[in-house]
Order: structure tokens, then C-alpha cells, then sequence
């Protein structure tokens, strides 16, 4: 006889059971787990980037500093609309939540047009800066500016396809299992960006500005 | 701009006899078994059940495949590299030119960490971990899948670098300003930065999906402190995957964009820092050795505890030190580059922070010790393993705690004394785990024993080639042998490698013991089948299901209430009256679809890796964009579950019926 099935079956059962010995989690749980991991593991990352922008941060070779790049006009609308972002993203999750699909477009769509506008304005900041010779070849500090900064928005782009791919699912799938766990990675992933972009923030450009 | 970017036929070192005659042999080795497996018409079968699976069981056996191939390449370089030293000394210059040279050692060291030490230990977790911990398969079978092919288009383009261009000449560390453009403006170090990105984003998946596994999916009744050891240093192994990859990923980038657009990270001009290079990559570098050495470390207590018929002694003791060497790893990797000059008071604290980490290794051996006394050992070839690897890793491990002493460690430096000892700690710790493991796992995913003797002989090769090899670099280290010599003039030291070269040899026929070993177990499979499902008399619940393991692992999940759930369960049996066969009720199982997803991106990635490698531009959109393709095709399939019906399984489990073998 198969004896996994009979394992401890005459050990008491009933007593219910502590959350560490309840079986496997649900689908739900594991993925939103795991997305948790791989958020931790991509913040890592960041984090190493984030060394390397401290440690060469005033590696400027001759060139120009932070404070005499940085605008804090457009960083500032920046944050604004990251910010923004993250909160019409939490609309959009109530309004999956209560399957309201009027609700999910338009709070996503919001969301991708604030996303839109701050990589539209990362770029305008970006090719300021290299139209003026302070590309990312001019100075280990600007190499760093360039990746640390860059690598963000990147991800921001990365998340503005991903929306826009999961808005299709919702037309045309509706909201099984699989579009609301994604959903739900998505939207994780919109705040920590958030979370990493503060730090951004407040690393590079504010004290950029007061050094 | 051409269209092949730099590649053009001077890339295939047609000059060089040696790199020729490798690259001919590979070929015809592939291609005929391409051919034999196209003849004889097993391409579907493979393609149905192995290359699209996202079976766990089936993943792990590939992962170790791929580990076993490698060592074959990684040992062919080490031998290679024993030759020239025991060649090359005073005016003679060996058979191998520097630039040849270069490349091996670097090869070397790249292929046996990246493709053979971390597939033989994912490959172990893929097997057992979902086994022990009693459910089906792992948090994200498809991810598991791609992980693997991932992994093995990192090995497919460093062994494309040895036919078309080169591999790096930096060393396996790729340190800077050697590996920037100004100095290694050719493929090799971007051959080797390529990758080793494209198989680091696996590993970091395997990183994540193995710790929801471990904390999210237990079987019913498993609580953390029921946990087998091997899922806890599996778990300790897979947490620092998660947090150390990222920062390897990022250094590569960097050294990456310094390469590609220009940028300063490491560079000599534009301010560059190249010791934030050598400082990230060990950030990384340290932990890693701890990702090996720890689920090697549960091999060896699930080994040791099986064999002595004895419970682990020590079970939290040994949870709490694997957990503290999981924080600890964090704490030491300055230790590799004591010499860069850092205050006293920055190598003092790296220093004694390294020593300390020798507390939870003691506590480890000692409790393996305090395992087999009193027991009734039997001397099983994983046993053989395991013993040989606590006699060898505490001496490696003793001359670690010395380099680990700043004023020995600036004597010492990148000399064969340290070539020796992270040899010392490394083939003990890792590949004699992972031979114990292959020899202990074997059956249940087989379904038959390996033959004995070989393995027997193979261990007792093994064993006595390490020592004759990497003793007398101790030895020529202390006298000032420098790693990485293609020659040298110290005539004194040449006994020395001679006898080295002998060790390596002796390890060769190891190696053959083990081939043999393997053909001999398939073609006497008969004799050596296992029907019991439980050949070693074990304790944890890989062993109570049938060997090899249905798909779905469990008809029913087990429950748990004890920390050898298996073994428990026996106990009870034989204490209580035999109860008759109950009739079983068995309810369908939904089991992830295979899905040819890890291999397609993997045929993309390769691709795109190799364009990015030759700079040509086209093709590497055609990558990235195919990768992009086969993510969204693959979010829009339907159906993602197979259903197993309650009557399959049913006949699954009357054809495989299962005794208690106490």
C-alpha cells in the first residue's frame, strides 16, 4: 500500500492546526509570496546600485556636480505624478476587487498616463544633460546617476508594458484566477518602485542639492 | 556597420591544434548523439516528457545531467592546466601558449561554480526538496523550467566561446581594469559576462521560487521545526541566492556598460573605482560559497542520520547553525582581498568575523559525529562520501580559519596556498556532497540501486587524487608559488606539481569509476531494481512514495507529526497490529501542463546573448524581442492545469504497491 497516504493518520488530528503546519498555501498566497521575493531580490539590486552611486558620487572627474544639474522643478512633477501613480494604482485594485471593469480602465488608465509622463520627463531630464556634456561617459558619478537613475526608469517602462498588456487580459479574459494574481503582482510591483524611487530621491537629488 | 557585427571567420582559432581538435570532438560527440537520438526516433518522447516538462523530478535530473557534462569539461581544463605546470618549469614553456593558457584557467574556475557546483546543488533541491516537504512539485513549475533552460544557455555560449572567438583571460573573477575594454578588447570577457547574466536571472528564479516553496507549500502538519535538514539548508541556500544574485547581476551590468557605452564604474580614467568592483563582486562571491557549501551540509546530515539508523543528533542545534551561517555569510567577504589596504581596524573586524563562522561549521561536524556514534553505520557508498568529506573539510576548513588572520592572508595572497585551500573546502564540501547525494537519490529517481563497487572505487580515486593533488600546493604555495602561472623558474617547485599532476590523474579514473559505475548499474538494472521504494530503510518522506515517483509525487498529501515523518510511521506499524488494507478513496489532481516556454526563451536568450557578444545589433533585437513575444504568447494560453483523474491514479497505486520495508 501507498504509506503516504496513511502517514500519522492515527496521530490526533483534530486539535487545528498551527499556520506553520496547515499545508500548502493557496494559490493566492504563493504567488503574491513569491512576487514579495522577487521584489526583495530586485530592491537588492538596487541596493548594489545604489553603493556604487554613493560611493562615486563625488567621482566627478572635473566635471559637473549634482547641484549644478539637477532641477528640482522637474523632479519635483516628477515625484508628483510617481506618487500620484501609486494611488490611482490602489483604485484600480478596489475596482477589480469588486469587478467593476469601467472602473479597472479608467483607473488604469490614469495610472499609465502619469507613469507615461514620468518617463517622458526622465528622458527630457536625461538628454538635457547629454546635450550639455554630461552624458554618462563624462564622469564615474554620472555613470552612476546615469545607471541608478536609468535602471528605475526602466523598470517604471517595464511596468507601463505590463499594465498595458494586463488591460488587454482583462478585455478579453475578464478576471479568472490568473488576471487577478497578476493583477495583484502588478500593482505590488507599481508601489515598490515607488518605495525605491523615494530613496532615489531623497539620495540623489536632495542631498545631490545640499552637497 | 556589417551585418555580423565583429564576427567574421578569423573568431575559429583554425591555427590552434589543440582548441580544434576539442571543438572536433564536441562536435562529432553531439552530433552523433544528436543522431542516434533523431534514428531512433526519440526526439517526441524527449521533447513530451523532458525538454517541455516542469516536473520538478525531471528538472533536477536534467539540472544534475548538465552538472555531470560540465565536470567533464571543467576537469578536462583542470588537467589540461596540471600538465603545463608540471611541463613548464625553468626555460620550458609547455605545450600550452600564455593566451591559451589564460583562457583555461578562467574557464576553469567560471564552469565548475557557475555550471557544475550550482546544478549539481539545484539540481539536488529540485529533486528532494518538493519530496520531503511532501507535496507536488514547487511554488512555480513553469519558472522552474525556464530557470533550468536559462541555465543551460549560459553553458551552451561559454562552450560556443571555445569554437568561435575566446573566453576571458581575466581569471574567473573578471577583475577590472584587466577586464575593461582597454585592456580585454576582445569577446572573451564579454562571453563570459553574458553568460553568466543570462544563467544568474535562473538562478535568481530558482532563488525565489524555492523559498515559497520551503515557507508556503509543507505538507499538512509540517511545522518549520519538522522540517528534514536538507530543506532548511535548502532554504538557507535559497535566501541568499535571493539576496546575493541581484548584486552580481548589477556589478556584471556595470562592468557591462562600462564595456559596451562607455561608462566610467571601474575604469582607470573618468574616476572609475576598481576596487567597487572586486568589493560588489564578493558581496556576491562570499555567500556563494555558502549557497554550495550549505545544502551540501543537508546532504550530508540527511546521509549521515539514514545510514546510522539513527535520528540527526542535534536537529536544532544544526538549524541554528546552518540560519547563523546564512546571516554570517553577509559579514566576511572582505576576507578575499585583505591586501586591497584597508585600515587595520576594517581587516581586524572582517578577520574575526571570518573565524566565527568556524563555530557553526563545528557544531555541524560534531553533531554528524554524535550521529553516527552509537549507531549502526552501515558503510553504503553515500556513507563513504561522507566520511571522507568531515576528515578532508576540517583540515580545509582549518587553513581558511588561517587565511583568515590578515598578517598570514597578505603572505599568502593569490598563491597556490589559497588555490589549495578553496580547493580543500570545495570538493569535499560540494562535489563529495553532491556524489553522496547522486548515490543516495539515485534509486528513488531511478528505481534502481548503482552498482556498489564502482562507486566504491570511484570514492576511494576520488578521495586519494584530491589529497595527492592539492596537498603539495600547500606546500609550493608556502613557497611562493604565485596561481596562474603559464611557467616559472623555481626548479624546487616542479616535484611539487609533478605529484599534483599525479593526484589529478588518479582523480581521472574516478571519474571513469563513476562513468562505469553508471553504465553498469543501467544494464544490470534488473538486478539492482528497488520495488520497495525505500532501499536505504529511510526517514523522511521522499522515501514513502514509489521509486521513481509518479508525477503528481503523492496520491494523498501525507501528514505530519514528527520530524522523521517516514520513519515514524514505520515505527508505529511494526509496534501496532497490522490493520487490513483499507479501500482508499482517491481524489483527481490537477498537475501544471508542460510547456515549452523554458526552452524557447533559452533558444532566444542564446541568440541574443551571442549578438550582444559580437556586437551584432539586428540579432540581438531579434532576442529580446522573442523573448518579449513568447512571455505574452504564453500569458494568453488557457489552459494552464491538466487534470489526473481519480482512476489513474487509482491504477498508478495498485500498480506500484508500496510496502513498509522495516
Amino acid at each position: 500500500m501507498n504509506i503516504a497516504l496513511a502517514i500519522d493518520d492515527d496521530v490526533g488530528l483534530e486539535a487545528p492546526l498551527s499556520a506553520s503546519e496547515a499545508g500548502p498555501a493557496t494559490k493566492r498566497v504563493v504567488v503574491g509570496f513569491g512576487f514579495w521575493i522577487f521584489l526583495l531580490s530586485d530592491i537588492v539590486m538596487f541596493a548594489a546600485l545604489f553603493a556604487a552611486y554613493a560611493v562615486l558620487a563625488n567621482a566627478t572627474a572635473g566635471g559637473p556636480t549634482g547641484a549644478q544639474l539637477f532641477r528640482q522643478t522637474s523632479v519635483a512633477i516628477e515625484t508628483g505624478c510617481l506618487l500620484v501613480s501609486s494611488y490611482t494604482c490602489g483604485l484600480m485594485s478596489l475596482a477589480i476587487g469588486s469587478r467593476r471593469y469601467a472602473a479597472t480602465y479608467f483607473a488604469a488608465l490614469v495610472t499609465f498616463v502619469l507613469g507615461a509622463a514620468f518617463v517622458v520627463l526622465e528622458v527630457r531630464e536625461f538628454a538635457g544633460m547629454i546635450a550639455i556634456g554630461a552624458g554618462p561617459q563624462r564622469s564615474a558619478f554620472l555613470s552612476a546617476f546615469f545607471t541608478l537613475v536609468g535602471c528605475h526608469g526602466l523598470h517604471v517602462t517595464a511596468g507601463l508594458i505590463w499594465l498595458a498588456v494586463m488591460m488587454a487580459q482583462v478585455a478579453i479574459k475578464g478576471f479568472p484566477g490568473t488576471v487577478e494574481r497578476r493583477l495583484l503582482c502588478f500593482t505590488l510591483f507599481w508601489h515598490a518602485l515607488d518605495i525605491v524611487w523615494v530613496w532615489l530621491f531623497t539620495v540623489v537629488y536632495l542631498m545631490g542639492v545640499i552637497a | 556597420m556589417t551585418l555580423l557585427g565583429r564576427l567574421d571567420w578569423s573568431a575559429i582559432p583554425f591555427d590552434q591544434p589543440i582548441i580544434m581538435g576539442t571543438v572536433a570532438g564536441m562536435v562529432l560527440v553531439i552530433g552523433s548523439v544528436l543522431l542516434w537520438v533523431t534514428l531512433k526516433g526519440y526526439v517526441p518522447y524527449l521533447w513530451r516528457e523532458w525538454i517541455t516538462s516542469v516536473d520538478h523530478k525531471r528538472i533536477g535530473v536534467m539540472y544534475l545531467l548538465l552538472a555531470l557534462v560540465m565536470l567533464l569539461r571543467g576537469f578536462a581544463d583542470a588537467i589540461m592546466m596540471r600538465t603545463q605546470q608540471a611541463m613548464a618549469a625553468g626555460g620550458a614553456q609547455g605545450y600550452l601558449p600564455p593566451e591559451h593558457f589564460d583562457q583555461i584557467f578562467s574557464a576553469h574556475g567560471t564552469i565548475m561554480i557557475f555550471f557544475v557546483a550550482m546544478p549539481l546543488v539545484i539540481g539536488l533541491m529540485n529533486f528532494v526538496v518538493p519530496l520531503q516537504l511532501g507535496v507536488r512539485d514547487v511554488a512555480f513549475p513553469t519558472i522552474n523550467s525556464v530557470s533550468f533552460w536559462l541555465t543551460a544557455s549560459g553553458v551552451l555560449l561559454t562552450n560556443v566561446s571555445l569554437a568561435i572567438g575566446e573566453f576571458a583571460k581575466t581569471g574567473w573573477v573578471a577583475y577590472p581594469p584587466l577586464s575593461e575594454l582597454q585592456f580585454s578588447p576582445g569577446v572573451g570577457v564579454d562571453y563570459y559576462l553574458w553568460s553568466l547574466q543570462i544563467s544568474g536571472i535562473g538562478t535568481l528564479l530558482t532563488g525565489v521560487n524555492f523559498v515559497t516553496t520551503i515557507l508556503k507549500m509543507r505538507a499538512p502538519g509540517m511545522a518549520y521545526m519538522r522540517m528534514p535538514v536538507f530543506c532548511w539548508t535548502a532554504l538557507a541556500s535559497n535566501l541568499l541566492i535571493v539576496a546575493a544574485f541581484p548584486v552580481l547581476t548589477a556589478t556584471f551590468a556595470m562592468l557591462l556598460l562600462d564595456r559596451y557605452l562607455g561608462f566610467h564604474f571601474f575604469t582607470l580614467d573618468g574616476q572609475g573605482n576598481a576596487m567597487m568592483y572586486v568589493n560588489l563582486f564578493w558581496v556576491w562571491g562570499h555567500p556563494e560559497v555558502y549557497i554550495l557549501v550549505l545544502p551540501a551540509f543537508g546532504v550530508y546530515s540527511e546521509v549521515s542520520a539514514t545510514f546510522s539508523g539513527k535520528p540527526l543528533f542535534g536537529y536544532r542545534s544544526m538549524v541554528g547553525a546552518t540560519m547563523a551561517i546564512c546571516v554570517l555569510s553577509y559579514t566576511v567577504w572582505l576576507h578575499h582581498f585583505f591586501t586591497m589596504g584597508a585600515s587595520a581596524g576594517i581587516n581586524a573586524f572582517f578577520g574575526v568575523a571570518s573565524m566565527i563562522i568556524a563555530v557553526p561549521t563545528g557544531v555541524k561536524i560534531f553533531n554528524w559525529l554524535f550521529t553516527m556514534y552509537g549507531g549502526r553505520v552501515r558503510f553504503a557508498v553515500p556513507v563513504l562520501w561522507t566520511i571522507g568529506f568531515m576528515v578532508s573539510f576540517v583540515f580545509g576548513g582549518l587553513t581558511g580559519v588561517l587565511l583568515a588572520l590578515p598578517p598570514v592572508d597578505w603572505q599568502v595572497h593569490n598563491s597556490l596556498f589559497l588555490v589549495a585551500h578553496f580547493h580543500h573546502v570545495i570538493i569535499p564540501g560540494v562535489v563529495f556532497a553532491a556524489m553522496a547525494g547522486y548515490n543516495y537519490w539515485f534509486p528513488k529517481a531511478f528505481g534502481f540501486k548503482l552498482e556498489e563497487s564502482w562507486g566504491v572505487a570511484s570514492f576511494w580515486c576520488w578521495f586519494i587524487g584530491f589529497h595527492l593533488a592539492f596537498m603539495p600546493l600547500y606546500v609550493v604555495g608556502l613557497m611562493g608559488m604565485t596561481r596562474r602561472l603559464q611557467h616559472y623558474d623555481v626548479l624546487a617547485w616542479r616535484p611539487w606539481l609533478l605529484v599534483a599532476e599525479a593526484g589529478a590523474v588518479i582523480i581521472l579514473a574516478g571519474v571513469v569509476c563513476q562513468i562505469i559505475q553508471l553504465v553498469v548499474s543501467i544494464r544490470h538494472r534488473g538486478q539492482l531494481r528497488d520495488a520497495t521504494g525505500d532501499p536505504w530503510n529511510g526517514r523522511t518522506l521522499e522515501w514513502a512514495t514509489a521509486s521513481p515517483p509518479p508525477a503528481w509525487n503523492f496520491a494523498v498529501l501525507p501528514r505530519v507529526g514528527d520530524i522523521d515523518a517516514f520513519w515514524a510511521k514505520k515505527q508505529r506499524d511494526r509496534t501496532q497490529q497490522a490493520q487490513p488494507p483499507q479501500e482508499r478513496k482517491f481524489e483527481p489532481i490537477e498537475l501544471p501542463k508542460n510547456s515549452a516556454i523554458g526552452f524557447i526563451i533559452a533558444f532566444f536568450a542564446v541568440v541574443g546573448g551571442f549578438a550582444l557578444i559580437w556586437h551584432i545589433w539586428w540579432m540581438a533585437g531579434v532576442g529580446a524581442i522573442g523573448i518579449f513575444l513568447t512571455v505574452l504568447a504564453f500569458a494568453f494560453r488557457n489552459e494552464e492545469e491538466i487534470r489526473i483523474s481519480a482512476q489513474q491514479i487509482a491504477r498508478f497505486e495498485q500498480a506500484h504497491p508500496v510496502e513498509i520495508a522495516v
